[in-house]
């Protein structure tokens, strides 16, 4: 089996790397503090996963934030007595960020019909952060009604007029443009950063691609922007080479995120070549055209130009089919088709995944995983084992 | 020990009206199940729902025969099979975390849709609101195992606490267009399916059906307001609301509540109530228990205690708990209206509950709610426990916790649940003694 050799690299990608892993891992938020100091009236909104338009806070002239909890580094002992013991991790560590005082910079939080633990969220929210806008953004979840994109337009309408009586100020159509571009900009550099992991998987390595692309759900995206390009222009320049490794997708970090600890497992053991962790920051596929109607055209990217996940339903896109694609893609010779712990989506997704993986033959591995897990020995053995399966089959 | 007044002798002149409920209600299920068995053998259109949003006005229309996967699960449990279905469906690789309901109902149809009340018919179309989001992970399953035609009907609910849109209000009536359009999408989907064309005055026939329906509901529901309380919410309404469900939208369903509320009336005015006697009055949150349903009202009932209200009637009752009044002079924005009013209040009955239940505490004259989450149900657990600290923290309403299942009689802990329920009802009678003692 391939021994994993990080591949070399300067000290100012060292340097960048470095700096993205404490923001994607430090549950204090320091970007966020940062932000605060440089800006003491503004505001600070905290969205949950999946996909959230951060363009319309961003407009506001606020800082949005993804709350994602925060794994293994804050002990959720006041959110255990809220929230109860079959509910998944990210729900629990995600109230404890805020009953913690860690979110009291937010001057509203908004969650996401992905699912009912992530709608009780608003109400659990609400309960105990009585001064902080708490809701729910209902984004359609009858994706191929005629009517779909008029009602969400006018949903993110509602949400633009939310967020000016938070701000009070009015957000402008100008505003809403440039926003669009800081963020169009963002996702073709984390495009660039997937291709060069499909294409070089050995010039980035799985947990380094993860932590630059998180930083930039907790910091004002231009600046993830140029950190984003500083790095890729880094990346291209590493000399390291191509090993004999197997080729993986990796399937289930949609919400909440495997520890960092287990990618770097993973990419011990293979070549992660593409994945859905954090998908809800490439959900659109493609350039927002903004137009004379920028919160259209946001509307009309998430429902028609956008990637899948098992949390939205849309007969247009089939996931088993999407996934599909995306192993071919990547050229991809095996799937590792995770969930988290007490995920009912994840879990039930799981076993379509599967059935289309044995119909395809491809070999894939079954994993539940939480962020919070710390021993990992026993799931080392695991991926070394399907590993070796292949590679030696 | 209490006893349960339908240990009432047969043949007792009181029991042509008392019991009736129950007992026309087990007869309309038979005949359900049975009809679904024809329609099996005869492949007439069948609609998988749910009790939450089953669109049954307009199936009715279509002359659909309706299955709700639901009453499916919990019969397998009621008839204690439900471990040989959750296996089937665990085998076939769902995780023992994912919903016993779905697992159920998985085993199921890998039984070939034998179920213990009888064949289940095959889905000539599914429907699915967001109500629950685990519906529409369910209906995927379908989706891949019939290859039949799936709707998801999105119902935007109320966006936070204290949030409200009213009808002609900007955001209620952003909603109740999207809502309205697509009604009239599925109309064309069930008019494609079904072969027959859309006739709005059979629509108009079936809503005005549940207008009746939802009035005598609300009243059945009010009824138990009095002390005693004429029925155990988390009893015999069980089977009232399994007949709100399958039966909504027709002649049979609208009478069935009408005759209840009948008897619920007769009940009041004769002081009759479930238990000999009523010493503590509850609120419910949360589902039944289905796999020990029996036992898990003895627990209370040995107490003599009775639920006099509940939130799954609230939202498992289709909405109907408050009634609904659809104007059917204009019918489909009606529909689509009445939907999304009830729709809201059940979600919010379940996400932003805190007011609700303090009210519901206020006005059925309870002395303290219990809490039952569910490991299968995480739309009505989730925010149990901050809900019940809420409460007990700003309200000083006495709250139990529990924890078991639906129908996965594996997660029922007897011994576990027993010690908290008598230890909550020894406070709980200490704190009633020392509030009478405070007014002498």
């Amino acid at each position: 089996m391939a021994v994993a050799t990080a591949p070399r690299a300067d000290g100012r990608l060292e340097a960048i790397l470095d700096q993205c892993r404490e923001l994607a891992e430090d549950p204090d938020l320091p970007a966020v503090a940062r932000w605060r100091e440089q800006h003491p009236d503004g505001r600070v909104i905290g969205h949950f996963q999946v996909y959230f338009p951060e363009e319309i806070i961003h407009a506001a002239g606020m800082l949005p934030i993804t709350v994602m909890g925060a794994g293994s580094r804050i002990d959720a002992k006041q959110a255990d007595s809220h929230i109860g013991s079959f509910i998944c991790s990210i729900c629990r560590t995600s109230l404890e960020l805020g009953l913690s005082g860690r979110l009291d910079a937010l001057s509203g939080f908004f969650t996401l019909p992905i699912c009912d633990v992530a709608r009780n969220l608003a109400g659990i929210w609400g309960r105990n952060f009585p001064a902080q806008v708490s809701q729910i953004l209902y984004l359609p979840q009858n994706a191929t009604s005629r009517h779909a994109a008029t009602y969400l337009r006018d949903e993110y309408q509602r949400l633009v007029g939310e967020l000016e009586a938070i701000g009070g100020r009015p957000i402008a159509d100008a505003a809403l443009r440039q926003s669009i571009g800081v963020y169009n900009e963002n996702r073709r550099l984390l495009r660039q950063l997937y291709q060069l992991k499909r294409e070089s998987p050995w010039l980035v390595t799985s947990s380094e691609a993860y932590v630059l692309t998180r930083a930039g759900s907790v910091m004002p995206r231009e600046e993830h922007n140029q950190i984003l390009a500083e790095a890729l222009a880094a990346l291209a320049q590493r000399s390291g080479r191509r090993q004999d490794r197997v080729r993986v997708v990796f399937e289930g970090g949609f919400c909440e995120q495997p520890p960092l600890d287990m990618l770097g497992l993973l990419e011990e053991a293979c070549y992660v070549v593409d994945d859905d962790l954090l998908i809800g920051m490439r959900w659109l596929t493609e350039d927002v055209v903004a137009g004379d109607d920028p919160l259209g055209a946001l509307a009309d990217a998430y429902l028609e130009h956008s990637t899948y996940s098992c949390v939205q339903h849309d007969d247009r896109k089939p996931k088993e089919a999407m996934l599909m694609a995306r192993v071919d893609e990547a050229q991809a010779q095996a799937v590792i088709l995770a969930a988290a712990k007490m995920c009912e989506p994840g879990l039930d997704e799981q076993v379509a995944y599967q059935k289309v993986c044995e119909a395809r033959g491809i070999p894939h591995l079954l994993l539940e995983f939480e962020e919070k897990m710390t021993g990992l020995e026993r799931l080392r053995m695991e991926v070394e084992t399907f590993v070796e399966s292949i590679l030696f089959d | 020990m209490a006893t349960d007044i339908r240990t009432r002798p047969p043949g007792d002149q009181e029991d042509q009206v008392v019991g009736r409920g129950r007992r026309q209600g087990s007869r309309l299920f038979r005949d359900w199940y049975g009809a679904l068995g024809q329609a099996d053998a005869n492949g007439e259109p069948t609609a998988y729902v749910f009790v939450m949003g089953s669109c049954a006005e307009v199936l009715r229309a279509f002359d659909f025969h309706m299955v709700f996967p639901e009453i499916n699960s919990l019969q397998t449990a009621v008839h204690r099979v439900s471990l040989d279905y959750l296996n089937a469906a665990e085998d076939s690789g769902y995780s023992p975390d994912v919903c016993g309901y779905v697992k159920a109902d998985v085993g199921v149809h890998l039984r070939d849709r034998q179920h213990p009340n009888g064949v289940i018919p095959r889905p000539s179309l599914v429907i699915a609101t967001n109500m629950c989001n685990t519906y529409v992970k369910w209906v995927e399953i379908w989706e891949r195992m019939y290859h039949c035609p799936v709707f998801v009907l999105d119902i935007p609910g109320q966006r936070g606490i204290g949030w409200r849109a009213n009808p002609g209000e900007a955001g209620f009536e952003a909603d109740r267009r999207y809502v309205q359009a697509q009604l009239e999408e599925l109309i064309e989907l069930a008019s494609r399916i079904s072969g027959k064309p859309f006739d709005v005055d059979r629509l108009v026939q079936a809503m005005e059906h549940v207008n009746r329906m939802g009035a005598a509901w609300r009243e059945v529901l009010r009824l138990n307001q009095n002390v005693p309380a004429p029925f155990n919410a988390m009893g015999d309404a069980i089977t009232y609301m399994g007949v709100l469900s399958a039966y909504r939208g027709t002649e049979l369903g609208a009478q069935y509540m009408e005759d209840l509320r009948a008897e619920m009336e007769e009940r009041v005015a004769r002081g009759l109530g479930t238990v000999e006697d009523e010493r503590f009055r509850l609120h419910f949150v949360g589902t039944a228990c289905y796999s020990h349903f029996r036992r898990f009202l003895e627990l209370f009932q040995n107490w003599g205690a009775v639920f006099v209200n509940s939130e799954y009637l609230a939202y498992a009752g289709g909405g109907l708990d408050r009634g609904i009044q659809f104007d059917t002079s204009r019918p489909l924005e009606s529909l689509a209206e009445q939907l999304l009013l009830t729709g809201q209040r059940s979600m919010s009955n379940m996400f932003f509950s805190q007011d609700q239940l303090a009210d519901t505490v206020r006005d059925w004259h309870a002395d303290g709610i219990v809490y039952h989450a569910v490991k299968s149900c995480r739309t009505v657990s989730t925010g149990m426990a901050d809900s019940r600290e809420y409460l007990v923290r700003t309200r000083d309403i006495p709250a139990l916790s529990i924890e078991s299942d639906l129908v996965d009689p594996r997660l029922w802990s007897e011994a576990q649940v027993k010690n908290r329920v008598d230890a909550f009802f020894e406070a709980l009678g200490a704190r009633k003694a020392a509030a009478a003692a405070g007014r002498r």
